[in-house]
């Protein structure tokens, strides 16, 4: 007897999922690897709508990535304002899933978390409590508490308080904003120099950390929010621009990182993506630098090792069960490149006057210069 | 002399440590002493297998073949 054959057309999810951090720039967001790694996704049919902050971010333009872009307020205009423009773009739009991928922005999105549920957006984010115990501010004292190995550090908010942080840590320390950055310093003089910069930049407290000298290794991880984790993927990074940012790096095979991340995973029962920054000395030990509590800007490399971080978290966010990830390939290798992009002011207009910006082809400015 | 046990290694002397992401190329008689040590030679056997077929003074294959251990050591690539 003949099998029947096997229906071809299946008919996939239609969803829409709006995503951030599209700054593909020398010091990448995530995003456009975010929205990368859900297009390939076999599992559901997409549309995507990216989050602005800026018109030259360039993921607004990569219109065969993202459907429709709109900009919203920055994170210092707080929640409200914030929630008003989901609430403009969701009537238009019926987004399933929002990803935020900024360290700067989760704090009101985790806020908004239950009004936006209560809309029908989901959201895959960790509780308040999860997101500041591994906190910069926090982290010395989360590894203690936690039994992680976590470099020194002191919490600072006035540059005279360096000389008694450096009298406690000693030189070489690294010097850190809130967010991000980080500047080693092997004298006072060089400490007070970074200290205003970053302050400058990312306003105070400044974290005084123990220099800790080894091999840096990333792990990106996805959580499930009960303890487990879904994948756990370790990267060693090849080639580092000057602004400490990986523009190359290759999957490892260490199951020391793996048990490190499940552990992190565990104690803190982590919702969503996170990225642990690893200082592996040369005797072996594995410090925790920095938790990033949201996917790295190398998240594509997730994907295309066989475990894709993003996809599995939009379904999480739905609601889906996903069944914990156990293969990836080791020394599959990312490297990023620079790529001129080219758009037309009329693009570039709409995005600055409207807020909004989608394919080229649906705008009608000519413009012309003679 | 024992090759840790995920070190990859190509034909071409490629020598890739999945562990760490550190990779590393080698001569095409270094490539022959991997395959050879994949193999789980000695060095006695190494030592006799390179010299019956190359045209090489054997004390100084040996010499050479202890500063080749020491390199492999260096690199985290020996268990």
């Amino acid at each position: 007897m003949k099998k029947p054959s096997a229906n071809t057309n299946i008919v996939k999810k239609k969803i829409v999922v709006a995503v951030t951090a599209l700054n593909a720039i020398d010091n990448p967001g995530p995003g456009v690897a975010v929205i990368r790694a859900i297009r390939e996704c076999p599992d559901f049919d997409v549309r995507i709508i990216g989050l602005s902050y800026e018109a030259l971010e360039p993921g607004l333009y990569m219109h065969d990535l993202v459907d429709k872009t709109y900009q919203i307020p920055y994170p210092s205009a707080g929640t409200d304002s914030l929630m008003a423009r989901i609430i403009y773009i969701h009537e238009i739009e019926i987004i399933d899933v929002i990803i935020p991928n900024f360290d700067a922005e989760l704090y009101n999105f985790i806020k908004l978390r239950d009004k936006l549920t209560d809309l029908g957006i989901n959201t895959f984010l960790p509780d308040l409590d999860q997101f500041e115990s591994r906190d910069k501010i926090k982290l010395y004292e989360f590894g203690q508490k936690h039994g992680l190995l976590v470099p020194a550090d002191k919490v600072i908010y006035q540059v005279k308080d360096l000389k008694e942080a450096a009298e406690e840590i000693g030189y070489p320390m690294v010097v850190k904003g809130k967010f991000y950055d980080a500047i080693i310093a092997n004298t006072l003089e060089q400490a007070q120099k970074a200290f205003y910069k970053i302050q400058a930049k990312w306003g105070l407290p400044i974290i005084v950390q123990e220099f800790i000298n080894g091999t840096e290794i990333n792990i990106a991880a996805l959580g499930d929010g009960k303890g487990n984790s879904i994948s756990v993927i370790p990267m060693r990074k090849l080639y580092i621009t000057d602004k400490g940012k990986a523009w190359a790096g290759i999957t490892l095979d260490d199951s020391s990182f793996i048990e490190l991340a499940r552990k992190f995973i565990k104690v803190t029962k982590w919702r969503g993506g996170c990225e642990l920054e690893i200082m592996q000395t040369a005797d072996g030990k594995p410090y925790i630098m920095e938790v990033n509590p949201r996917f790295p800007a190398w998240i594509y490399l997730t994907a295309a090792a066989g475990q894709n971080q993003p996809a599995s978290l939009v379904k999480l966010a739905m609601g889906q069960q996903v069944v914990p990830f156990k293969h990836y390939e080791v020394g599959k290798m990312f490297i990023r490149y620079a790529w001129d992009l080219i758009t037309d002011v009329g693009e570039f207009q709409k995005i600055s006057g409207t807020g909004e910006l989608q394919e080229k082809s649906k705008y009608d400015l000519n413009v012309s210069l003679n | 002399m024992k090759l840790k046990k995920n070190i990859a290694t190509s034909a071409e002397g490629f020598i890739f440590n999945p562990g760490t992401g550190d990779s590393f190329s080698t001569n095409p008689i270094g490539a022959e002493i991997l395959s050879l040590l994949k193999e789980e030679k000695t060095i006695a056997e190494i030592i006799d297998v390179i010299s019956a077929k190359y045209d090489v003074d054997q004390s100084q294959f040996e010499k050479d073949l202890d500063d080749f251990k020491s390199q492999l050591e260096d690199s985290n690539i020996l268990d």
